[in-house]
């Protein structure tokens, strides 16, 4: 009898894997935006973070509100929705990257409920996809989403903050699946000139609330901010709005994104 | 009702309606807010202070006038509760003082604040000028252009207007800017929302703050007349002179309560204003779930109308619920019936209303019939006045 050569994995032991088995001192996560410059960019954008060496790619679903960024993934978004960009088109640059590379959408609560949460994950789901972000749904009001990711294998990450108080890290650490997101800074999606000193306190209060791995985003846009993440502890560094400004400033966006990414990953080596 | 809200005497959720869907950065500052707001809604001194304010400095109880003129064109008794008269000429004030006394309390010393019509950030500039705290309001570039008026009374206030150019460039946007401005100084900051939307706890704690309109105009009628009105109207753009006004007449079911929004060119012609009128599907816009104006993917689609204050896509969660229940019914009137309703009370009462205002006016003026009716004459049209007659 054969062994089967290829295992179909759940979402979870993906997200899982690409923690598992990099060789840096922290996975190298960059973020793009679906749609943009176009939706056939985006995802030469992603294919060449995977060649930059990703080792999970997050696809942002651009939106009309959103609120947890800043003007560069705003405005990245904004011309998405401009140049024609739909959940349904998203999705397929989705389903294109997820054979080569992990991929979690991170999308707003609005257009996960709009179709009902198990009708949008499921969707989501049979594209491949490992997980789900919703940057603007507190623990208070995931019950449905995290209910419809569980039962289709997806991972719903979790978000925590600086301003999170000890209390809440307990209660978002035990529903946070796949990883613990910590957002580095008081603020937006942007680039800073440098870490704040918070960061190394907000990765060891969510390492000690969660048995999944932590991932460090917002504000980290050089190869000295990964160093500082991964010396931080950080199990995961999540690079956004570097990349995205990289694809708006490039006539070759794909290019400019792996080269920065690659620069940037440098930092995380051992 | 959500779990967190179960040991609160302050709402989460208005039926289904409501919630707290925002970074995870805002939620210990919800936290925050509602803990002030439970201690300071009762405290006497905090009370204290804000009466008096209302009374000296605001000018309240504003007065309840039977229209004269009005209740003769149309064949019934009609009563305006004249919020226009309140200090900075709209009922802004009372939400405004309430919430920077609050921030005062929390020791915030920036406040924060959007605007459609200016008339939120006038008055959370006055409030902000009186108290002595630093104030930012953010408009959308449209409004900027369209209510220059307010533009310059917040910038002689002290308060610094920054204009807020993406999307339509209105109130929504507006929202979303301060909202970004907050998770980015939460700590220092305290976003004085200016209607009875955004996240718990705001949606009830803009209504407690806004119901005196409600809570004087009951009595006051019931001195003037000595019965209820048969009907009570108010505007709904977010919906807080309607919930205001609506809040004193909840548990008098013989009273029917109407919120009349921005229909804009036409609800029919998708440029409007009026989620609640239009129903359809329920959707999330900052940080509530509630009527929304939306796209089968649910993006919000930008709302349309001539009046600032009512141009937006969305509406309080307790409005939704109270369409939802029967209590209240809520209908749209266009642009054009807002405009020569605005001139019409201007002729018939000398008093020139906001164009927010005029909706409700437009939809009484079409009422073949009525009782007596009691309408929120919810603020003063000054500031409408280059916009009128550029469309005249």
């Amino acid at each position: 009898m054969n062994e089967p050569t290829v295992a179909i994995d759940s979402g979870l032991e993906r997200v899982a894997a690409a923690f598992g088995t990099h060789r840096r001192r922290a996975a190298l996560m960059p973020y793009l935006m679906g749609g943009f410059p176009s939706l056939e960019q985006s995802l030469a954008i992603g294919e060449a973070c995977v060649h930059a060496g990703a080792d999970l790619i997050e696809v942002g679903m651009p939106y009309s509100d959103p609120l947890a960024d800043g003007p560069v993934i705003h405005e990245a978004g904004t011309a998405a929705l401009a140049g024609g960009a739909t959940l349904g088109g998203v999705l397929e640059v989705v389903r294109a990257l997820a054979p080569s590379v992990p991929v979690v959408l991170m999308c707003y609560a609005n257009m996960v409920t709009a179709p009902g949460a198990a009708a949008f994950v499921d969707r989501l789901a049979q594209t491949g996809a490992c997980g789900l972000i919703v940057p603007d749904l507190p623990f208070e009001e995931s019950d449905e989403v995290l209910g419809a990711c569980d039962a289709a294998g997806l991972a719903l990450v979790g978000l925590v903050a600086p301003t999170t108080p000890p209390a809440r890290f307990a209660e978002i650490g035990a529903r946070a699946r796949g990883f613990l997101y910590a957002v580095s800074v008081v603020g937006t999606t942007g680039e800073r000139a440098s870490l704040s000193d918070d960061v190394a306190a907000v990765v060891a209060r969510a390492k000690a609330s969660t048995d999944v791995p932590v991932a460090l985003g917002f504000g980290i846009s050089t190869a000295t901010h990964a160093r500082q993440a991964a010396d931080a502890g950080a199990d995961g560094v999540i690079v956004g709005t570097r990349l995205v400004r990289a694809a708006g400033e490039s006539a070759d966006p794909a290019a400019a994104v792996g080269a920065a990414l690659e620069e940037i990953g440098r930092g995380l080596e051992p | 009702m959500s779990s967190s809200a179960t040991d609160s005497p302050i709402a989460h959720r208005f039926g289904r309606y409501g919630g707290q869907y925002v970074p995870e950065t805002l939620m210990p500052a919800l936290a925050e807010l509602e803990q002030a707001w439970l201690g300071a809604r009762d405290n006497p001194e905090y009370r204290a202070e804000l009466d008096l304010l209302l009374r000296d400095f605001v000018g309240r109880p504003t007065p309840l006038y039977r229209a004269r003129r009005l209740s003769e064109r149309l064949g019934w008794p009609v009563y305006l509760k004249r919020e226009d008269l309140a200090h900075t000429g709209s009922h802004k004030l009372n939400n405004a003082l309430g919430q920077t006394l609050l921030a005062k309390r929390m020791g915030k010393r920036r406040v924060i604040a959007e605007t459609g019509a200016g008339q939120h950030g006038v008055a959370t500039a006055t409030a902000c000028a009186l108290l002595g705290l630093e104030c930012v309001v953010y408009m959308g570039a449209e409004d900027v252009r369209r209510q220059q008026p307010n533009v310059q009374r917040m910038m002689l206030l002290g308060a610094e207007v920054l204009p807020v150019q993406v999307g339509a460039r209105t109130l929504k946007e507006a929202v979303s800017a301060a909202i970004r401005d907050w998770v980015t100084n939460v700590a220092t900051t305290h976003y004085v929302i200016g209607s009875v939307v955004g996240p718990a706890p705001y949606p009830a704690l803009v209504r407690d703050l806004q119901r005196v309109i409600g809570d004087e105009a009951r009595a006051q009628i019931l001195d003037h007349e000595g019965r209820l009105p048969a009907r009570v109207i108010a505007c709904v753009g977010g919906g807080s002179n309607s919930i205001g006004v609506f809040t004193a007449f909840l548990a008098d079911d013989e009273v029917e309560l109407v919120g009349v929004e921005a229909g804009g060119d036409g609800v029919h012609t998708g440029r409007h204003g009026a989620p609640l009128t239009v129903g359809g599907r329920a959707g999330i816009l900052h940080g509530s779930l509630s009527a929304v104006l939306q796209d089968e993917e649910g993006q919000i689609v930008e709302a349309h109308s001539v009046s600032a204050g009512l141009d937006y896509p969305g509406a309080g969660p307790e409005h939704a619920q109270l369409r939802d229940s029967g209590r209240a019914r809520y209908v749209a009137v266009t642009d054009r019936q807002a405009l020569d309703a605005f001139g019409e009370l201007t002729r018939l009462e000398g008093i020139i209303p906001a164009l927010e205002t005029a909706h409700a006016l437009a939809w009484l003026l079409a009422q073949p019939q009525g009782e007596l009716d009691l309408l929120c004459l919810s603020g003063r049209g000054d500031k409408d006045l280059a916009e009128v007659a550029a469309l005249s």
